[in-house]
Parts: structure tokens; C-alpha cells; sequence
């Protein structure tokens, strides 16, 4: 809401990769709005805290979605609340890799557990923006940040093995600069019935300029880590799932599907068939002396 | 004269029945028109461990689980040794002499009780046994019992006579090894019976069935004793389309998504007790700052850190009331009986949808597996609140104003950002003082919409007066009865809405001398609260992780009296 709010005072630092995000997602729920033939109102942002979480302020369209701005780590359980309290809304997490992987990991593998049906949109910068510049479970080993002057101790975290160890039912990777494709990832996610991911390298021009470590840049002779999932891979196939999250360099598109689990909401819709609603008043006579 | 109370305690070991036994007791005769109360304390392991309970009856209200034993039912040689000190001088010990044996003392008689229950063809009668012996000794007519039994064990069985016909014939074999004792404890006046629809039903079970009438839609917990009763009671009876119960991974979760479903226009609660309430303080500060309602129970135990988890206490109040960083403030219904908890859940979600915040409903482990009788609820007679939601199109700032406004609600136009960062109208964050101010002075202006409740008052004209919350409303109130009876001049006061206070009680409070506030923790942690508010208040503690009892409140009261310097028209004696 940016351009319509003086009083709204966040900005992106100039590159951010974040903006690339936030045209992709606008374009993802818009197509989702008309595909569906929902409104707008049905679709909501839940965002952590971080420089990624501003999203929910920053998107652009004229007709907005309901956003949550919570609280630094916990847009996965606010998520689940929303859907489970309706499950016809298309609910959409936006994280950064410190909200998402660091203080936020504990609700990832429950919701993989429950195969949730919201989408969480990861924007991977491997470090903290919005607090300046600190490690965070993404950042490569030895890497210097301000918080590890001599360079950070931890290994990086493996985020697709994660995923995929924990049963998350949809992973798909893609990269800031590349909206096109990044859009249909996205948009894919949000009518997958389950629990999704799409995991972004979305650079930090400010702390983590990683752009060129991605693409690539034959001047300065970087060969570039991005490369695109062939088009003979199968996604569907577990393992060669983990060998694509387990390889050298990072992949660019769906890594694994698997549409075969019941959502959580229909698992929550079984079991009220099988447990009929009880009236107040029977249960009250249940207690009668 | 006859007896017109009646208090027994069953000691033992978990598993031996203890339980069941002093509520079946409780139960039989509640069915006759009795008054009953339970106070249970578990064992913190699984099996095993000393355990007790504790029934009273009695043919008037029943305000406290008993100062003093009329009879001790001692399962074990443990159970003997640890107990017998409480049993009055004219009581009487009951004791199972398979496990261990006496000489006679003038005071106990020991029955085999399993030997008995044997004999009967049902090895699982020995509670019967003991209940026939605990109906001869006050005089209790047999039928009662049988009854009660025959109720119970109707249950549309094949084997429903026979166990039902050993049972009475356990109550006949202990009956008569009590007549052969030559014990008796003269006879209970006849119950009085209240000539209403009653419940038998203990706190967690009324909180649940509170919050079901109140309209609840999703609950989302994590077990912790003494909460767990509550989430495993919903998961049970929370069903049907649209509803949503489930246990979570951590108080964590449950707080935060319990704010989702809020923010989605659902009614939603979670319960836990002290560990758990103190991992959801940024969740109720997010609650409170994005303005969702929502209810939180904490079902107090001993704290802090792990605590006493399976002992009572009254020490969350300032945890509950501030729970997160930041100015912030939540309202808190306090309920002080079992009677209480029910209408205690349904203010609590109509001040949830009024303020758009959440409130925390602050009970104890002393009223959680507490079974009392209680004027059944009339269900058409309750007000239950909706919340205001936005009916208009889109372009709506819900933040804007100075005070409460109508929210909207996902699926429905009037999108905003709900938030937990300083925001202005549209919820978009923002550091302008001035937006600041207004939206600190919105979320306090809310409070007072809260102030409805209702109070007790009695004697308001004496200079000093005794305001006990929570739990320790009945003990204080019969300490204050006693008090008066025996002329003191003390005021009472009592109000389950402990924040924000009903309208015109602290300013009644502030005109009095001396407040007296008896409560379970170490700090004195209301009557601080109610001298921040300008109200001369001092606490009257007790740590023992146990409930207060009349007889330590009346001596504690007058002394608090003789310190102060408060003369009275005559001193009452303890
Ligand atoms: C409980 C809590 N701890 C710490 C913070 C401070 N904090 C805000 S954002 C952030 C990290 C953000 O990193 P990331 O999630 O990677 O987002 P980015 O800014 O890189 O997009 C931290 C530690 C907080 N807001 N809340
Ligand atoms: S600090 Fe980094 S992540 Fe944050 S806005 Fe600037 S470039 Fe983007
Ligand atoms: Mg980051």
C-alpha cells in the first residue's frame, strides 16, 4: 500500500531481490483471483518479520489482499488458524530464511506433518536484512557477517533436503530475477492441495550480494550456481528429489509434488463426519444430578 | 443435634480407587439433595504415588473442601501415618487392614478390604465396601447407596444385575463390619434439597461447556496439567462442521494460530497453565496490539518455572495482566467456584468480541478437578455477544478511529493488515508519534467497555473489609461469616472480574481503612495490584500449595485486625 500511504516509511534497498518477489506473487494471486473467479477478499498474506515480511505493505494492485503482519517466526501457525478457522481462503506465508528456518523452523515440520494446504513464499537472502546484516541458516560456512567476524561456524543449512526430510508435499525453487517463471511456481503452490513451498534466492544487495554467485557473471569469470531442472525430470519421484536438493549448485523450478496425501482440512472434515456435532444443552444434561 | 456436615478424605495409592471412591460418594448423595464438594491432589507420577481426595457434605452450601477430618479412609500404612494429624478429635479412621495393622486406639477400625470385595464375587467392590461403611457411621440411609449404584451400573450390559447386585452387597458387608466397629458419628441432618435443576460438575468440564455455549468455533492446545482435562474434554465435545480442536506442538502454536482463527471471525481459545502461559506472552501481545479476540484459559498451578504442577496456587495474576512487553493490559476473569467457571467462559468471549482483544480466563488447579453441585444453567437465559463485523465495501481503515470499530473479516470486503508493529488506520506499519498515541490510547480507551461486572458487598459501611479472588472465595468467605457472626465489624467484597474492575468498586475499596486480600502466592500479587489503584490493601498469604482453610483465615484476618490497630466492637476469637 506503499504508494497510497505517506505515513507507510519501509523502503527496499535499490536491487533488493525482494521486488522481483512481490511481482511475481502480485501476478501469482491475480491470476489466481480470475482463474477462480474469487475476490480479492479471499486471499491472505501472512508475513513474518524481517525486510521480506513488509511485503503484505508493499504490494501494489489496486484491490488488496487481507494481510497478518505478526510476530518474528510464526507466520506458519498464524496460517494455519486462518485456514483452519476457513478453509476456502487461499492463504499465502511470506518469510524471510531467518523467519522461516531459523526462529520460525519448529512449525515446518508439523504443517508438513498435517500437509496444510497454504503456500509459504521464502525469500532467501542467507542473511538477516532487516536487522543489519547477521548470519542466518542459509549463510555459507566461514562466511564473515556482523555477527561472525570470523566467520560463520555453522554449516549452511540444505533448505530443499529439509523439506523434503520433513514431508513437505510441494518444493519448488526459483529466483528473484526471474518473475516468468517464478509467477507460474507460485501460482502452481497456491492450487496444490497441501502444504507448499516456493523457495526463492532472493539477494540482499545491501549484506549479501549474491547475484552474480547465482547467475553468474562470465566477465568477472563466476560460472554461475542457478541452473534449470531439465525438462525430463520427474517431480513426482522422491528420490530423485533428494538427489536434485543433494547436488552441487541450485536447482530452478519444482523440485517435488506429491498430490497423493489428504489436506489438513479434509483430514479435520473426515473426522466431524465420523463425530456429529453435540448440542450444548444435551452435554449440559450429561452433568443433570 | 444432628450433624449437618460431613467431611471424609480417601488416602491411598493411584490406582487403588481413591478417586473414584470419594466421587461416587460425592455423587450418591448429591442425588438425595445433599451439598458436595471434592478436592483432589494427584501424585505427579503415572502409577502409583500418595494420593488423596476429599468430600464434603453437607445439608447448606458447601464454601471449602473441610478444615478438619470427620473421617480419614486410609488405603495404606502411608496414608495412615501422613493423614491421621488431620482427622478432629471426635473423627473417626477407617482403615484397610490387609495392608497394614493397628492397635486398637479407640480411634480406628480396620476392614480387609479387598478380601471383602472378594467375597462379594466383584474383587472391584471395594469402594462399596467402603462407601457402606462411611453411610453407618453418619447415619446415611442405605438406599442411597444402592440407588446410586443401581444407576451407575445400568448401563445396558448383560452383566449389568450381577455387577450391580455385588455391589449392593458390598455396601451391606461394610455397612455391618462398621456397626460391628461400635463407632458411630451420630447422624446428618437430612439434606435440604435446593429444589432446583442441579449440575454435578467440576471446573475445567464448566469452563469447556461455558466456552461451548458462548459460541466457541476452535480450540488449539498443548497438554499441561491442570489444562489438559480442558482440551481433552473439547476434543470430545468441540465436533461438527466448521468446528476445529487439536492438540498443537507447543503453546507457542497454539497461541498464534488461535490468533488466526480470531482474526478469520472465529470465536477461539486455548487453555495451559503457567509453563505454557508464559511461552504465549508475544502471542497475546500480538493479539492485543492487532486487536483479535480470543480467550485464553490458565488453569493456575504452583509456580514458578515447572513449578508444583500438580498443587494449587494463585501466583499468574501479574503474568496474566502483563503478560507480554510493552504497555499492555489484559482483562481477566478470575472464577471462585465451580459455578463461577461456566459464567466465567461466557463473559470471557463476550469481552473477547466487545474489545476485539484478548482475555484471559484465570483459574486454578484447586477448582479444575473440583466436582461440586450447581444450579444447572438456564442456556436461554444467557447473553451471548457477537462481534462487530464490517458490512461495507472495500477501502475501509479499521485502526482509524479512537475507539473500537467494526472489523472485517476475511472472504468479506474491507481488506486490511492486521498488525502486530505500530500501524496506522489501514494497518500499515508506521513509527509517527502521534499514531502512537492514538493507537496506545485506542487499545487502553477499549478497557473500559469491560467494566460491567459484577461485585458482592456486604457490610460496606465498616472501615475494614476482606476481598479474597479466585479460589479462595469460599474458605474467606466462611472465615468472614464466622467473623461476623461473632460481631467483628469487616466488610466483604468479591469480584471474579479482577481486570479492568467493575465500575464503582475501587472507589468504594479506596474509602476503607484496610482491605484484607487472602491469596495463594508469596508476593500478595492482587493486593499490590489494588494498591497501585490507591486502595490500602495487604495480603494474607499461603504457600503450602494447597487451598486456604477457614480456621487458619479467621485467626489470620484478626490478627491482621489487632496489628492495624483496628478496634472492633468485639474481638473475634479464632
Ligand atoms: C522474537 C524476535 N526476535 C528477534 C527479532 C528481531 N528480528 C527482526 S527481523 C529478524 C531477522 C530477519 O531475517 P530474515 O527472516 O532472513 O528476513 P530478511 O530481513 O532477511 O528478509 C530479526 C532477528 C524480532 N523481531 N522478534
Ligand atoms: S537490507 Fe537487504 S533484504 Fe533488506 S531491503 Fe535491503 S537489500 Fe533487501
Ligand atoms: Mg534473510
Amino acid at each position: 500500500m506503499t504508494s497510497k500511504n505517506p505515513e507507510y516509511d519501509f523502503k527496499w534497498c535499490p536491487g533488493c531481490g525482494d521486488f522481483g518477489v512481490r511481482r511475481a506473487l502480485e501476478a501469482a494471486i491475480q491470476r489466481r483471483v480470475i482463474e477462480t473467479e474469487t475476490p480479492m477478499e479471499n486471499n491472505v498474506v501472512v508475513a513474518g518479520i524481517g525486510c521480506s515480511g513488509n511485503m503484505v505493505h508493499m504490494l501494489e494492485s489496486d484491490e488488496q489482499p487481507y494481510g497478518f503482519h505478526g510476530i518474528h517466526g510464526r507466520s506458519l501457525p498464524i496460517a494455519m488458524g486462518v485456514k483452519m478457522a476457513n478453509p476456502d481462503l487461499n492463504v499465502v506465508v511470506v518469510s524471510g530464511d531467518g523467519d522461516f528456518l531459523s526462529i520460525g523452523f519448529e512449525h515446518i515440520g508439523p504443517q508438513a506433518a498435517r500437509n496444510l494446504n497454504v503456500t509459504a513464499v521464502v525469500m532467501d537472502n542467507g542473511v538477516y536484512g532487516l536487522t543489519k546484516g547477521q548470519s542466518s541458516p542459509t549463510t555459507d560456512l566461514g562466511m564473515v557477517t556482523s555477527s561472525t567476524p570470523f566467520g560463520k561456524i555453522e554449516d549452511k543449512m540444505n533448505p530443499f533436503q529439509t523439506y523434503l526430510t520433513m514431508g513437505v508435499s510441494y518444493i519448488a525453487s526459483a529466483i528473484s530475477s526471474q518473475v516468468r517463471p517464478m509467477t507460474q511456481m507460485m501460482a502452481d503452490a497456491m492450487d496444490h492441495p497441501g502444504f507448499s513451498i516456493v523457495h526463492v534466492q532472493s539477494p540482499c544487495t545491501e549484506y549479501n550480494n549474491t547475484y552474480d554467485v547465482l547467475k553468474g557473471n562470465p566477465r568477472k569469470g563466476i560460472p554461475g550456481l542457478a541452473f534449470d531442472i531439465p525438462d525430463d525430470y520427474d517431480e513426482t519421484d522422491a528420490e530423485s528429489a533428494f538427489d536434485m536438493a543433494s547436488g552441487s549448485g541450485v536447482p530452478l523450478g519444482v523440485i517435488y509434488k506429491d498430490t497423493s496425501r489428504p489436506t489438513f482440512d479434509q483430514r479435520i472434515e473426515e473426522i466431524s463426519q465420523k463425530a456429529p456435532a453435540r448440542s450444548v444443552s444435551a452435554l449440559l444434561d450429561g452433568f443433570s444430578i | 443435634m444432628k450433624k449437618t456436615d460431613f467431611v471424609v478424605r480417601f488416602a491411598g495409592e493411584g490406582g487403588q480407587g481413591v478417586v473414584t471412591s470419594a466421587e461416587g460418594f460425592a455423587q450418591a448423595n448429591a442425588q438425595v439433595g445433599y451439598h458436595v464438594q471434592t478436592f483432589s491432589t494427584f501424585p505427579s507420577q503415572i502409577r502409583g504415588g500418595p494420593t488423596w481426595t476429599q468430600t464434603r457434605i453437607s445439608n447448606q452450601p458447601v464454601l471449602s473442601s473441610g478444615d478438619e477430618l470427620d473421617v480419614l479412609v486410609a488405603f495404606n500404612e502411608y496414608a495412615y501415618q501422613a493423614h491421621r494429624d488431620e482427622v478432629s478429635d471426635t473423627g473417626v479412621i477407617v482403615y484397610n487392614s490387609e495392608a497394614f495393622d493397628l492397635d486398637p486406639d479407640g480411634k480406628s477400625f480396620g476392614m480387609r478390604f479387598d478380601e471383602l470385595a472378594r467375597s462379594t464375587g466383584n474383587a472391584r467392590a471395594a469402594n462399596m465396601i467402603v462407601m457402606g461403611a462411611l453411610a453407618y457411621l453418619v447415619n446415611i440411609d442405605q438406599k442411597i447407596l444402592e440407588d446410586f449404584v443401581t444407576k451407575r451400573f445400568t448401563r445396558g450390559r448383560p452383566n449389568d444385575q450381577q455387577i450391580i447386585e455385588s455391589n449392593h452387597v458390598a455396601l451391606g458387608l461394610g455397612r455391618a463390619e462398621a456397626e460391628k466397629s461400635g463407632f458411630s458419628l451420630g447422624e446428618l441432618a437430612d439434606p435440604i434439597p435446593p429444589g432446583i435443576d442441579q449440575s454435578l460438575i467440576n471446573g475445567n468440564q464448566a469452563i469447556g461447556l461455558g466456552a461451548l455455549a458462548a459460541g466457541l468455533d476452535v480450540y488449539v492446545g498443548y497438554p499441561i496439567s491442570p489444562a489438559t482435562s480442558l482440551l481433552v474434554w473439547l476434543e470430545n465435545n468441540l465436533t461438527g462442521p466448521g468446528k476445529f480442536v487439536y492438540q498443537a506442538t507447543s503453546e507457542i502454536e497454539s497461541i498464534t494460530s488461535i490468533v488466526g482463527a480470531g482474526f478469520a471471525g472465529k470465536k477461539a481459545m486455548t487453555g495451559t497453565a503457567g509453563p505454557g502461559f508464559s511461552l504465549m506472552g508475544e502471542g497475546l501481545g500480538l493479539a492485543w496490539m492487532a486487536e483479535i479476540p480470543l480467550v485464553v484459559a490458565d488453569i493456575q498451578r504452583g509456580g514458578p518455572s515447572t513449578g508444583l504442577p500438580t498443587k494449587t496456587e494463585q501466583s499468574d495474576l501479574l503474568t496474566a495482566m502483563y503478560p507480554g512487553h510493552g504497555d499492555i493490559s489484559l482483562p481477566i476473569i478470575a472464577p471462585g467456584t465451580v459455578e463461577e467457571c461456566f459464567y466465567a467462559a461466557i463473559h470471557a468471549f463476550n469481552w473477547a468480541e466487545r474489545y476485539q482483544g484478548p482475555v484471559v480466563i484465570l483459574s486454578e488447579h484447586m477448582l479444575s478437578e473440583r466436582n461440586q453441585n450447581i444450579p444447572k444453567p438456564d442456556l436461554g437465559k444467557l447473553s451471548v455477544e457477537e462481534r462487530k463485523t464490517y458490512k461495507g465495501t472495500n477501502g475501509y481503515h479499521r485502526y482509524e478511529s479512537w475507539e473500537v470499530s467494526p472489523m472485517p473479516i476475511p472472504g468479506s470486503p474491507g481488506a486490511y493488515v492486521a498488525n502486530g508493529s505500530e500501524h496506522d488506520g489501514m494497518g500499515d506499519t508506521t513509527h509517527r508519534p502521534e499514531r502512537h498515541i492514538q493507537m496506545t490510547t485506542r487499545r487502553f480507551s477499549k478497557l473500559d467497555l469491560l467494566k460491567d461486572g459484577s461485585y458482592e458487598s456486604e457490610n460496606t459501611d465498616a472501615a475494614v473489609a476482606v476481598m479474597p479472588w479466585g479460589g479462595s472465595k469460599g474458605p474467606t468467605l466462611g472465615a468472614w461469616r464466622q467473623l461476623a457472626a461473632n460481631g467483628a465489624d469487616i466488610g466483604w467484597y468479591y469480584t471474579m472480574f479482577l481486570n479492568p474492575l467493575p465500575d464503582g468498586l475501587v472507589e468504594e475499596l479506596r474509602d476503607k481503612d484496610l482491605v484484607l486480600v487472602p491469596e495463594l502466592n508469596f508476593m500478595g500479587q492482587f493486593a499490590s495490584h489494588l494498591r497501585s489503584l490507591g486502595v490500602n490493601a495487604q495480603a494474607i498469604t499461603q504457600i503450602t500449595g494447597l487451598p486456604f482453610k477457614e480456621s487458619f483465615l479467621l485467626e489470620a484476618i484478626s490478627q491482621k485486625l489487632q496489628e492495624a490497630g483496628i478496634s472492633q466492637r468485639e474481638t473475634a476469637t479464632a
